[in-house]
């Protein structure tokens, strides 16, 4: 018998990074499910042709710093990126672009700060921001609703789309509302949704992918792995300020309720945004990072270039977290308040 | 029923309570020896009171308290004392210590012991020593002094009293079992409690998951003449410790870096409670304790009353331990104990559990895998800090904001590391960092103690020097003033010469000098030339005679530069130059003399030369004599007339008057010598030399009497410096004590008070003499003015 010697506590509650991660790729499973129901496979290829490349990218990085690959890459934070960022594409985004997104999100935006935890940025949202930039016209072809398009394009028609085989058909692009109210000029939001063909479909099929993204949050929140504090942050202000300008102008500004549903809103709050390795720390910090997130994510939207704004929001956010720490301290017990600033 | 509050955070873990609780408490056989380590608890270790071989009894006080946060000890059962050495001890680190090891004889005989009938009638100072007697601590956490925490000083004014009976760590039920079995025990010792601090509240706190306890106590309680309220909490990790147990039954927290007593507030342990009762109704000292044995490797986990000092392997046996499927021993609880390296070491009064855990039950750690930064920590923290902020904090070494990130107030409960994803061994690493900035503040404070000593040194030695600058500085300005205020040459001689007569004469001195040599070597030159008859000696003979021609010219020059200089009556006879040059020249003559003797001996040439040069040095001795002659003279009158400085004259008096006392002291003395031995003719001679020498001692005291009287400015100069010097004194005697009481509080030291009251005369002291210096500077000055 040989005693061992170790140091307090001598028990933990199972579970690790890799289950964690595990737990949030299964919370996206509805907003894909949505996703692929409403506008056909392309989600559903780019979430796995990402999670290849995410898996070579990291193994050989690691490699590369002389790690255990194995070890690393049951932590699932790699494949949970690829998921993400898949989400986030347009359905018929092609290979290429995927890859350079990935190499973006894996080489540049994690591993090189370090890997795991390391990275002062979300990856899938410096992937997801460098294409966009990068690969304008790529990048907003969306694909048209089901129910638009008439028929849903097989799976073998959509790799052969995605892998370049056969050109994108016309067919197969469409504007998001998001994009249709960024370019609807002088027409009043009353004309537009009287006047663009197909705005209420696509808004309808949006609405229900939306629904299924926080129906995955919710779980999240369930299972404790993510707190409140950042999406109600983020719905919270994009619906006071959107209601704000809508009020004050309901022709010229979109409802609360086609903010809060159109575009990446709830994948942002409830997927995005609350990557803990990128957000803040404190519960406080936490909800001042994600107000601030909607009022960038609305202020982007209505005055910006882009049609829709979580990466860029996220990203600009995920720069003030430092920031955000040192001012948001919770209150120590037993002292009168909370330090704040940078000392020590 | 009271109102419950939360604090913060907290955890859940599997309690595994139930294990032990399945039978109930027993006692535990005698084993073969007892080891009593000296130090069972935080503070000092104890002395020994018995020596080897010196037969105890049960009871019987072995040692006592080293210091104030110390305590007693005593034998837990009848026996001899075998040893007193060092001995492995239950602690983290897995060191030994001193401890008295006691063979039992199995006889059980008791010491004879004195309990208190009536603790109300009695004074809280003796109910208190009874306790302190008994060897009482801590039986919850870090074993302190129960007296002390009982018998708080008048102002500490506590307003709640807390029993603890929550236990809030997975697998003990040691307190859970004594509440079930000893109620009246615990409601005895809170009464007692009671009675000592008088508070107004008193609360025991237990976990909803201990219904039977509850139950005990409540009964236990209802019989109670005091107003005892049972507040079940709800169980959470870690709701026992002693800050969170406060935070939830009375909503308030305990400010950082105060005890609860500062706050009004004592919590004592349901064990520690019942032993109070135990040493104040029976007298009887703490020497046994229920500890719980459980873990999957026991084959009857339960609880067990053991003596103090009985070794652990001796309870693993006891309860069946299969030591083959034991791999972790842990004393204490999974959350906060320590493993034990080897089953040889005692139980000691803090011991509330030991698990005898196997591999499968606590499997070792799984790698640690990077931090997420994902907040469960913080979410659970008790402490409200940010677990994870220090993780990085520690491994980067930046301590400094550790500290700022309040790193000194983690109680080091272990939930951070509990629900960790990434396995990460928190804890360690804030012990780590604790044990760092320790080490650093220690370190910190020496080197400023170094610092501060250096920096007095250097100025001291600046003040030194800038001291001397002055004095010379001062020195120099008194001479120029002497100098200025003679009267000035009515005719310089013109041109360089005369600006600078002094360089002009050494100068020349120098050329003198070196024509001299030159002459002299020639001359030998031509000596030996003249003895041996080789080279050619006219030559050397010519350049002799060139060499003496510069030479004479050269004296000459100087003879009348010096001249010059002495008829300059600018310049002042230099006494001791004159003084040197006469004697100078008389060295030469008589050298000369004997060089002349030495030549006419043996016929030489040169005799002839050096008879005239002998002639020359001659007329040259007698000059400079007659110069230093004059000279003297005319200093003599001229410090006659001088009177610009009577201090010296005092001094010169001084000194005078001290010469004469000495001396005739010496000849008093050779007199009485001289009278005792009845040498007559000694007598004699020193009889008039002491009258004489006593005439002389007097006149000079006499004159130094009248100096003195004649000179009032200089008593109050030295009155000056003196009270100056007087009040800088006192100033450094104050500073001095200042920093030793200060160093005395940092420590704690008795000494204090007393350096307060030193302090305060000092003070007193200091502003006294400085007044003195201030009453005298105006007089001061107004002597100088005048």
């Amino acid at each position: 018998m040989t005693l061992i010697h170790t140091s307090s506590p001598h028990t933990g509650r199972p579970g690790h990074v890799g289950g964690v991660m595990r737990q949030v790729i299964l919370a996206t499973l509805p907003g894909l499910a949505a996703l692929v129901w409403y506008f056909g496979w392309g989600p559903l290829v780019n979430v796995l042709w990402a999670s290849v490349l995410a898996l070579v990218f990291e193994a050989a990085v690691i490699k590369l710093r002389r790690r255990p690959v194995a070890f690393y890459l049951k932590d699932y934070s790699a494949v949970l990126t690829a998921v993400l960022l898949g989400l986030a594409l347009p359905p018929y985004t092609p290979w290429w672009v995927t890859l350079v997104g990935m190499f973006v999100a894996i080489v540049l935006a994690k591993q090189l700060y370090g890997g795991l935890g390391q990275n002062p940025f979300n990856p899938a949202m410096v992937g997801y921001a460098l294409l966009l930039i990068a690969f304008p016209v790529q990048m907003t072809q969306w694909a048209p609703p089901v129910s638009l398009s008439g028929d849903n394009p097989g799976l073998l028609a959509t790799l052969k789309v995605i892998f370049e085989l056969t050109p994108l058909p016309d067919a197969f692009t469409h504007a998001t509302p998001l994009d249709t109210f960024k370019n609807k000029g002088a027409l009043t939001q009353e004309e537009l949704w009287a006047q663009v063909a197909g705005l209420k479909d696509s808004f309808g099929a949006w609405q229900a992918v939306s629904l299924a993204y926080l129906l995955g949050g919710l779980y999240l929140l369930v299972r404790r792995i993510i707190t409140w504090h950042i999406p109600v942050a983020i719905l919270f202000a994009l619906f006071m300020v959107s209601g704000f300008f809508y009020g004050s102008d309901p022709s010229n500004f979109a409802p609360p309720l086609f903010h809060l549903t159109m575009g990446a809103t709830m994948l942002g709050a409830f997927f995005i945004a609350t990557d803990p390795a990128t957000a803040a720390t404190s519960n406080k910090g936490k909800l001042v990072y994600g107000f601030c997130i909607g009022l960038l994510i609305y202020i982007i939207r209505s005055w910006g270039n882009y049609p829709d704004a979580v990466a860029f929001a996220v990203l600009l956010m995920n720069l003030a977290v430092p920031f955000l720490d040192y001012y948001t301290r919770p209150r120590t017990y037993g002292h009168k308040k909370a330090n704040k600033g940078i000392r020590g | 029923m009271s109102r419950i509050w939360s604090f913060q955070g907290g955890i859940h873990p599997p309690e595994n309570k139930q294990q032990s609780l399945q039978q109930p408490l027993q006692p535990l056989s005698l084993p073969e020896r007892l080891i009593l380590p000296l130090q069972q608890n935080i503070g000092t270790p104890a002395v020994p009171r018995v020596n080897v071989g010196e037969k105890v009894l049960k009871g019987q006080c072995i040692a006592d308290p080293g210091s104030h946060v110390s305590v007693f000890h005593h034998a837990p059962t009848s026996g001899t004392v075998s040893d007193i050495g060092m001995y492995p001890v239950p602690h983290a680190s897995g060191m030994d210590a001193l401890c008295i090891v006691i063979e039992p004889d199995g006889e059980e005989r008791w010491a004879e012991l004195e309990g208190i009938e009536d603790f109300r009638a009695a004074s809280k100072k003796d109910v208190a020593e009874k306790i302190r007697v008994a060897g009482l601590a801590g039986m919850g956490g870090a074993g302190f002094p129960t007296d002390i925490k009982l018998h708080l000083s008048d102002d500490h004014i506590v307003t709640t009293l807390i029993a603890n009976g929550v236990e809030c760590e997975p697998y003990i039920t040691a307190d859970d079992t004594l509440m079930r079995a000893r109620a009246e025990e615990v409601i005895g010792g809170l009464e007692i409690a009671t009675h000592l601090i008088q508070p107004t509240h008193v609360l025991i706190g237990i976990e909803d998951n201990k219904p039977e306890a509850a139950m005990a106590i409540n009964a236990a309680a209802a019989r109670s003449p005091l107003d005892i309220e049972v507040v079940v909490v709800p169980t959470k990790y870690p709701s026992g410790g002693e800050r969170q147990l406060i935070k939830l039954l009375t909503g308030v927290e305990v400010p950082h870096g105060q005890i609860p007593a500062d706050i009004g507030i004592v919590v004592q342990n349901v064990g520690t409670l019942a032993a109070v009762y135990r040493a104040v109704h029976a007298g009887e000292p703490l020497i046994s304790r229920i500890t719980t044995l459980t873990g999957d490797a026991a084959e009857r986990p339960g609880n067990y009353e053991v003596l103090l000092g009985t070794p652990v392997s001796h309870l693993l046996d006891e309860a069946g331990v299969d030591r083959e499927r034991l791999s972790r021993l842990i004393m204490g609880g999974p959350m906060m104990g320590y493993t034990l390296d080897q089953p040889g070491v005692p139980l000691i009064k803090t011991s509330n559990c030991l698990i005898a855990g196997t591999q499968e039950e606590f499997p070792p750690a799984p790698p640690a895998q990077n931090c997420i930064r994902c907040g469960q920590c913080e979410q659970v923290c008790p402490a409200s800090l940010l677990p994870q902020q220090l993780h990085w904090f520690a491994k980067g070494r930046e301590f400094g904001k550790a500290l700022d990130y309040n790193l000194m107030d983690c109680i080091e409960c272990g939930a951070c590391a509990y629900v960790c994803p990434s396995n990460i061994p928190l804890v360690q690493y804030y012990r780590f960092a604790k044990g760092e900035i320790r080490k650093e503040q220690v370190e910190q404070r020496k080197a400023e103690q170094a610092r501060q000593r250096f920096e007095a040194r250097q100025a001291r030695l600046e003040q030194e020097k800038e001291e001397k600058a002055r004095k010379r500085r001062e020195r120099a300005e008194a001479a120029a003033r002497a100098q200025t205020s003679r009267p000035q040459p009515a005719a310089t001689n013109a041109g360089a010469q005369a600006s600078d007569p002094e360089a002009q004469l050494k100068q020349l001195k120098t050329q003198a000098a070196v024509a001299r040599t030159k002459l002299k070597k020639a001359q030998k030159a031509l000596e030996q030339a003249e003895a041996t008859g080789e080279g050619d000696s006219q030559a050397l003979a010519a350049e002799v005679a060139a060499a003496q021609a510069r030479s004479d010219a050269l004296e000459k020059q100087l003879q009348q530069a010096q001249q010059q200089a002495q008829a300059d009556p600018s310049k002042e006879p230099d006494l001791k130059a004159l003084k040197v040059a006469a004697a100078v020249a008389r060295t030469k003559v008589s050298k000369t003399e004997k060089a002349l003797t030495e030549a006419e001996q043996k016929g030489a040439p040169s005799a002839e030369k050096l008879r005239d040069s002998l002639a020359t040095l001659r007329a040259k001795a007698d000059e400079a004599q007659r110069a230093f002659e004059e000279a003297e003279r005319a200093a003599a009158s001229g410090q006659e007339e001088d009177t610009a400085s009577p201090a010296l004259d005092i001094k010169a008096l001084k000194t005078a008057a001290a010469v004469a006392r000495t001396k005739l002291k010496k000849a008093q003395r050779a007199l009485s010598d001289a009278r005792e031995t009845g040498d007559t003719e000694q007598i004699a001679e020193f009889e008039p030399q002491v009258r004489e020498l006593e005439a002389q001692a007097e006149k000079a005291a006499r004159a130094l009497a009248e100096a003195e009287a004649a000179q009032p400015a200089s008593p109050v100069e030295a009155d000056l410096k003196a009270l100056k010097s007087a009040a800088a004194i006192a100033r450094t005697k104050v500073k001095k004590t200042e920093k030793a009481l200060a160093d005395a509080r940092e420590k704690g030291l008795a000494s204090a008070d007393q350096l307060e009251t030193a302090l305060a005369g000092l003070r007193q002291k200091a502003a006294d003499a400085e007044r003195a210096l201030q009453d005298a500077q105006p007089r001061a000055g107004a002597v100088e003015d005048a």
